[in-house]
């Protein structure tokens, strides 16, 4: 952002502001990273752990919240200031609800406890995880750095996540039409990887952020989209 | 036989150093502006146009020249010697720089309300009906009528209807500057420059008059200098912003508060000029 305000406090109070969006960014990623991890190895204590761990994202957004809130009371800011501030709330929002989804997913690590476990899907899920939690950390560096062509990359990037989240789902769809048993355990994988899905939608919503600190204006083009579970059906095999 | 024609018109098109202009009938058009205080090239080629019945805000740092933009919209500077402006400013297309115009009719059309309250120390009706006199013959019932109008026009007649004779300096600082308000619109002027008229007034007296900015628009032009980028923000339709003479960046008010084009108005309006 250049020079520094006049009144040197103020500088402080967005730097703090993007300091905190930066250290909740850092916990969110770890969450998705241990949820995904408890739920491959089916380890019900870490899974715990993540369900706990949630209550630390939610207050990081109150807090990040209530100091937006406080500047905009004591500052009056303007222009890219102002961008900077709304900025941080609206990604402080996002990165609660990558938390509230890794928790979803956390909690279905005790539903998992089938034998029936195919090694393929389990892949497909952690590759999955793998790009969107890439995703998450790209985004989140390009917001501190202000990084515009970054963000615009991530932005850009999602389709590769939506490709392999509706084969995922066509697969486990085949599975369940096997056999009726698998269906329980697919049906948990399913949400578990909506769920991925969603927080790799939340990685091009920060992006979209980042176009509007940078900007000063909506970003109004369609993004890419490759999601198209919506459609995924599998038939009955003869 | 061939003929040759030579055109002596000037290339249609907005002039370059022109800045986009908001939309609307201009009431006022400022086209190559330049102001000199002696050697002091104070206004540097200033192009703009207030829009009718809309806000126009101009900020800057002290210095920048607006107020003194806001001086030539009536001709305030020729109280001063060795003051001088060179170009147009058109007053519904008639440029009133022009040095045969009648100093007196202008000043009833643009109306100025300054910085620190100035009433006349007279009766608060004697305020109003003094500038009335000054233009009009009118009867004792038709000025009464006028006075309340012009009172009730600046949110001023439930304070002050119980003592029109008591002396306009025994109001508050806030009331004060809605009598100069008063006074302003009781002559019923087209256009109201207002020079930052609540620097020197409390929050509620300031909420008052740009309540009244708000209403006013209604049936006048107005310009406001103000150092409040808030109060700017709030109560225009249109900003300018000024630096060193020049007119650096004019738009709608949501555009220059959220997202300005030039560099140097983001560094004013978020304090960061150095």
């Amino acid at each position: 952002m250049g020079f520094e305000h006049t009144t040197k406090a103020f500088d402080g109070d967005l730097q703090e502001l993007t300091r905190l969006v930066a250290e909740m960014g850092g916990l969110a990623e770890r969450q998705i990273v241990d949820s995904v991890d408890a739920l491959i190895r089916r380890d019900i204590p870490l899974g715990a752990r993540v369900v706990a761990a949630d209550a630390e994202i939610d207050q990081m957004q109150r807090t990040i919240e209530e100091r937006a809130v406080l500047t905009i009371a004591r500052r009056q800011p303007m222009a890219v200031d102002l961008r900077e501030i709304v900025g941080a709330m609206r990604v402080a929002t996002d990165l609660e609800r990558i938390g509230d989804l890794s928790k979803n997913i956390a909690k279905r690590v005790t539903a998992l406890d089938s034998d029936f476990h195919p090694l393929k899907l389990i892949r497909g899920l952690e590759h999955m995880t793998d790009l969107v939690q890439s995703q998450i950390k790209s985004v989140l560096d390009a917001y501190t750095a202000h990084d515009l062509p970054a963000a615009m990359v991530v932005w850009n990037g999602d389709e590769e996540v939506d490709a392999i989240c509706t084969s995922l789902f066509r697969e486990l769809l085949t599975y369940m039409m096997e056999d009726p048993r698998n269906i329980s355990f697919c049906i948990h994988l399913m949400f578990c990887a909506k769920n991925i899905e969603r927080i790799g939608d939340h990685a091009t919503n920060i992006a979209e952020t980042v176009f509007y600190m940078i900007e000063g204006q909506q970003l109004l083009e369609k993004r890419p989209k490759g999601d198209m579970t919506n459609f995924a059906s599998a038939t009955p095999g003869n | 036989m061939s003929e040759i024609s030579i055109s002596t018109e000037l290339p249609a098109g907005p002039i370059p150093s022109m800045l986009a202009q908001p939309e609307g009938p201009p009431k006022v058009s400022v086209r190559d502006l330049n102001f000199y205080y002696g050697q002091n090239h104070a206004l540097k080629h200033i192009n703009l146009n207030l829009v009718t019945n809309k806000v126009t805000a101009f900020i800057g740092p002290s210095g920048c020249g607006k107020s003194t933009l806001l001086r030539i919209f009536n001709r305030m500077y020729d109280l001063y010697p060795g003051q001088r402006a060179e170009g147009q400013v058109m007053l519904d297309g008639h440029n009133i720089l022009d040095a045969k115009l009648d100093l007196n009719l202008l000043r009833a059309r643009v109306g100025m309300v300054f910085q620190k309250p100035t009433p006349f120390p007279m009766t608060i009706y004697e305020n109003i009906a003094f500038g009335i006199r000054l233009y009009e013959k009118i009867s004792k019932s038709e000025m009464d009528g006028r006075v309340e109008k012009a009172l009730r026009g600046a949110a001023l007649w439930n304070e002050a209807k119980d003592k029109l004779s008591a002396s306009g300096l025994s109001l508050s600082g806030g009331q004060q500057q809605r009598l100069c308000i008063a006074r302003t619109i009781a002559v019923r002027p087209e256009v109201i420059l207002f020079d930052e008229p609540c620097s020197a007034l409390d929050p509620i007296s300031t909420a008052k008059i740009e309540e009244l900015i708000d209403e006013l628009k209604e049936d006048y032009t107005i310009a406001i200098v103000t150092h409040n980028m808030q109060q700017a923000a709030r109560v225009s339709e249109s900003t300018a912003f000024m630096y060193l003479g020049e007119l650096i960046e004019f738009g709608p008010t949501n555009k220059i508060f959220t997202s300005p084009t030039d560099r140097r108005t983001q560094d004013y309006i978020t304090g960061r000029f150095g």
